[in-house]
């Protein structure tokens, strides 16, 4: 598989679907949880990312129904890694030019260079309109991990 | 040429523009190098950049820096990326 560095990013437990979520907040505690569950934050990390939610707006929702919730390097980061929460209703973020989102990614790095490959091969994968919609419509971890692969 | 790529943290969404804007400079046989920053160091006084590229809402902080700033919606759609980047650099 070419993405090998994408799907070892997403940790067992990372992936999530069907997930209620019904504010931009709950959208970005969700995908924090799965950072948390697949062993890569301490829940600290999830308070940050929420802070910056709260403080620079929903910038981070970066294309049409995708948002990459994050925060900054610090010591709640215990590797660096990738979650993903697929709502199971889009929700408003408050972006004007991507709302509604449904796939909310949540990403934490230790440093500013060392999880650069992984997301070089995210890019390679949104970037692809086909990849982007099964995404979308996966009902399956299985589905989201062939999509990345 | 120094072209920037501004994001809250320097570690996320502005390293995903940065790896676009790259692709598309190559399309257009623009040598530039493009850097991808967080908030705070493009805040800073005496931060210098050609060409700011960000996100509308983060817009508002950049106000005041000298920097041509480009706005993108939608960070994996090089065409958007291509038409604003292309009249840029004009």
């Amino acid at each position: 598989m070419a993405n090998n560095a994408l799907l070892e990013a997403f940790g067992e437990g990372s992936i999530a679907v069907g997930v209620a979520a019904s504010t931009a907040q709950e959208a970005v505690m969700a995908a924090g949880s799965l950072l948390v569950a697949s062993g890569r934050t301490s829940s600290a990390y999830t308070d940050a990312m929420l802070k910056t939610l709260e403080e620079l707006g929903p910038y981070f929702v970066i294309a049409p129904s995708i948002a990459i919730a994050h925060a900054g390097p610090s010591s709640a980061v215990l590797s660096a890694g990738l979650s993903l929460a697929v709502l199971a209703a889009p929700i408003a973020f408050g972006n004007q030019a991507n709302d509604p989102v449904t796939l909310v990614f949540g990403l934490c790095a230790l440093d500013h260079d060392s999880h650069l490959e992984v997301l070089a091969q995210l890019a390679e994968v949104l970037i692809e309109p086909e990849r982007v919609n099964i995404l979308l419509n996966a009902s399956t971890e299985t589905d989201i991990r062939l999509a990345l692969a | 040429m120094r072209i920037v790529a501004v994001c809250g943290m320097g570690i996320g969404t502005s390293v995903l523009l940065k790896m676009n804007i790259e692709k598309v400079l190559a399309q257009l046989g623009v040598s530039a190098s493009v850097e991808a920053v967080d908030m705070t160091t493009a805040r800073t006084a005496g931060f210098d950049a050609d060409i700011i590229m960000t996100t509308p809402d983060l817009l508002p902080l950049l106000d005041g820096l000298a920097a041509k700033i480009i706005e993108i919606e939608h960070f994996f759609d090089l065409e958007e990326l291509h038409t604003k980047l292309t009249r840029a650099l004009g």
